[in-house]
């Protein structure tokens, strides 16, 4: 398991080719970009609670390993600011089989939605505007 | 205890985080009175339920007992991913 919060950029592709499947056959990735939004988006800001979002998303990702047999989980997700079009975070599941790999890391991505402390501002042209959550993103939970 | 705000809660407040000294007993006490201070807090606690909280970094609920706890935090939901 390899989990990072970080404020750097990070290169998905790379991240890809050094995620270690431990003889898996099947990897799913995952990369959540800064969308533009109408009026253009100038900056996102990712705000977190450090003493806890590191153990948040560890708790997410055991649960994962928990529910499906996977050889190895990454979690990479940046705060800060952030521009339009720049990765925010991905995910990798490595399994022996590919519905476990896409449903593990869809799962991973729903609690990562509305269960890790992580909050979004937007700022454009307009003004600034905290990122509400959507009764979708918690209806999503209710899957696993 | 330190209570920590983030997001909006943060900027209504005016303040990152503080130390309180408290007798509130659960987490819902403890909002109450941080409601009576004074018109910000009255702001960023109007809705409970547009509110989430953390104790000692678990996501808990405003039931929750203060016994022992060093640090309570409240945020909107959030918004990860």
């Amino acid at each position: 398991m390899d989990i990072r919060v970080q404020q750097e950029r990070f290169d998905a592709g790379a991240e890809l080719n050094g995620f270690d499947p431990n003889g898996a056959g099947a990897v799913v990735t995952f990369t959540g970009l800064v969308r533009d939004v109408a009026g253009g988006l100038e900056e996102m800001l990712i705000e977190h609670y450090p003493a806890m979002t590191e153990k948040a998303l560890r708790e997410i990702a055991a649960e994962a390993e928990a529910r499906w047999q996977l050889s190895n989980v990454l979690v990479i997700h940046r705060f800060g600011s952030l521009q339009p079009d720049e990765p925010i975070m991905m995910v990798a599941t490595a399994s022996r089989h590919r519905d476990a790999a896409f449903e593990a890391a869809t799962f991973l991505m729903d609690y990562l939605k509305s269960r890790a402390p992580f909050w979004k501002k937007e700022t454009t042209a307009t003004g600034e505007n905290w990122v509400e959550s959507t009764v979708k993103d918690e209806e999503a939970l209710k899957r696993w | 205890m330190n209570v920590v705000y983030f997001a909006w809660v943060r900027e209504r407040i005016g303040l990152p985080h503080e130390q309180i000294t408290t007798d509130a007993a659960t987490v819902a006490e403890l909002v109450d009175e941080l409601r009576a201070r004074e018109a910000r807090y009255e702001a960023a606690f109007a809705d409970i339920s547009a509110l989430r909280v953390a104790v000692d970094q678990e996501l808990s609920d405003f039931d929750a007992s203060l016994k022992d706890v060093r640090e309570v935090a409240f945020f909107p939901p959030m918004t990860g991913g």
